[in-house]
């Protein structure tokens, strides 16, 4: 990481510390605030927030690595993550699983070469009664369906292209 | 809101019902500290989360006990599999859920709550938000609620990042203060040593809700739904093989067959009652109900049609306790591990009789010497299982 770039995570640190305080419990908050904007909590990162709030940086990797939607390593600008429990499970989740895994050309855990998408299982999304469930980053989307999943990843793929589609029509 | 969040099949007498924001809270202020816990207390509420302790006698355990400050702490951490009622609940009626926190912190002489939102559940932080400043501006939320000098209580939503444990009270407190989910020992209890080690109650998104309707319409009303032991009614979030899945509001102590009656689902061969943490009651047992002094449950019911293979289902179950163990205890740790590897056993026909009895013991004994309620009930769902359906899981064909 260059310096410029490092500076610039431990300002955005700092002001994270500034807006939900230096004590332990601002923990969780400051964390999950840099994984939603870097998709990652670096190393770094760790340290920085460790010598804000005064505890030792193995506290906050032991945080980091305990909660399933904190990551060290990084991540995809979109993380799917598709239930895998009993109810999604028996409304063939399977299958929904294959298909993603064919439009992503990755397995469940990896995340694609351009770094668009992560592929992750999640348990239980409390989605149970309208499954195969997954979120997309934070919206959930039920009754999955190939053609759903195909559509919702042409969706993201648009909403990040660099020519987007003319607005009003095709 | 997206319309799919919200799925409610049976508006019932107490939530979906006749009550309405804003009464209960109304009602509450006009009395004293004890005089609201005295009503909780004699409408016989009990826990909805599923462990069913009863809400006035735990609002009393704070109130009297010593402290600079106190908490109400909101759980929606709903990761039960099977369970989404909590959803419904913050979706659409999210005033009677804050209203019932105000009223506890009102009985409590508590100034902050806090909501524990799972990650999961990140879709709805926005409008939770809007909600709670709405009440802001209309001092129902604030200083001097509703112009009652004194009383100042203000709501904070604080959000999980996907962990199944912090569903559990101490390690939700653990998670608030930043650290990794682990439950504590009890005692002592959140009541005395609680969040920052304050005295703190941490009550289920659906028993503030129901707290606040005691309030409005009085213990006596609320008592005569439901059974002598278990009063009220309860949400059931339903799954699985039937024709509606949705959440159903009924009174305590429906049996399992009238349930399966409204829901469509009579062909059923087995119910998972109380999600992976419950117990899977085959058909001969659906005559029973679903009370706290027959089948206690936080409201998760999954259907299991003719066809299910059950030891799938187990499997599932158990892949889900290896991955949200928090790994802090032994029996927890390495006996979901090992009854995993018994299902897989099983299911490639290489089970004696003898294996079997002894995975059973190793789940009899987490039950007794785990630390939370976790690994306590982590294998009731194989115990089941192996019990009910042993004839269709033991020889079952060596795959080739």
């Amino acid at each position: 990481m260059i310096a410029t770039e490092q500076q610039n995570l431990t300002a955005e640190i700092a002001e994270l510390a500034g807006r939900h305080g230096r004590d332990r419990g601002a923990l969780m908050p400051i964390l999950q605030a840099l994984q939603e904007r870097h998709h990652q909590i670096s190393e770094f990162a760790m340290q920085e927030v460790a010598a804000l709030l005064d505890v030792h940086p193995v506290e906050v990797y032991s945080v980091v690595t305990f909660y399933a939607f904190l990551k060290a390593g990084k991540e995809g600008k979109f993380v799917i993550r598709l239930c895998r429990t009993i109810s999604c499970d028996m409304r063939e989740k399977d299958k929904v699983a294959r298909q993603m895994e064919n439009e992503l050309g990755i397995s469940f855990g990896q995340t694609t070469a351009d770094g668009m998408f992560t592929l992750e299982w999640a348990n239980c999304l409390g989605m149970c009664d309208q499954g195969p469930a997954m979120l997309v980053n934070d919206q959930v989307f039920t009754a999955v369906t190939f053609e759903k999943v195909h559509d919702v990843l042409e969706g993201c793929r648009r909403s990040f292209s660099v020519h987007p589609a003319p607005k009003g029509g095709h | 809101m997206n319309s799919h969040v919200i799925n409610v099949k049976t508006r019932g007498p107490i939530l979906f019902g006749g009550v309405t924001a804003g009464e209960g809270l109304k009602k509450a202020l006009a009395m004293s500290r004890s005089e609201i816990i005295s009503e909780v207390r004699a409408s016989g509420l009990k826990g909805r989360g599923g462990a069913g302790f009863p809400t006035g006698v735990k609002w009393n355990l704070a109130a009297a006990a010593l402290g600079q400050r106190k908490f109400v702490v909101c759980n929606a951490d709903e990761g039960e599999p099977g369970t989404f009622k909590d959803r419904v609940l913050l979706s659409d009626y999210a005033d009677l859920v804050f209203e019932g926190m105000t009223i506890a912190g009102l009985a409590i002489g508590a100034r902050q709550g806090i909501v524990y939102l799972r990650g999961e559940y990140r879709y709805l932080l926005a409008p939770l938000e809007a909600n709670l400043a709405r009440r802001r501006e209309e001092g129902l939320l604030g200083s001097a609620i509703l112009g009652r000098q004194g009383f100042d209580f203000d709501v904070e939503i604080r959000l999980g990042s996907g962990a199944y444990v912090c569903g559990e009270e101490t390690a939700l407190i653990e998670s608030l203060e930043g650290h990794r989910g682990e439950p504590r020992n009890r005692p002592p209890f959140p009541v005395d040593t609680g969040y920052l080690g304050q005295p703190t109650i941490v009550n289920n998104v659906e028993t503030l809700a129901l707290a606040a309707s005691v309030l409005a319409k009085g213990a006596e009303w609320f008592k005569a739904i439901g059974t002598d032991k278990s009063t009220g009614s309860k949400l059931f979030s339903v799954s699985g093989d039937c024709q509606s899945p949705g959440v159903y509001e009924f009174p305590m102590g429906i049996t399992i067959a009238q349930l399966l009656k409204v829901v469509g689902g009579e062909e059923a061969k087995a119910v998972q009652v109380g999600g992976a943490s419950g117990h899977c009651v085959p058909a001969k047992q659906f005559e029973r109900t679903l009370a706290f002094e027959d089948i206690p449950t936080g409201g998760s019911i999954i259907v299991f049609g003719p066809g299910r293979d059950m030891l799938k289902v187990a499997r599932n179950f158990m892949e889900f306790f290896v991955e949200e163990s928090c790994g802090q205890c032994t029996p927890c740790r390495y006996g979901n591990v090992a009854l995993l590897e018994g299902v897989e056993m099983i299911e490639k026909g290489r089970c004696s009789m003898t294996h079997l009895n002894e995975l059973k013991a190793l789940g009899e004994t987490m039950q007794i010497s785990s630390k939370c309620g976790l690994g306590q009930s982590s294998s009731n769902a194989f115990l089941s299982i192996v019990t009910h359906f042993e004839n269709e899981i033991l020889g079952r064909p060596v795959p080739a």
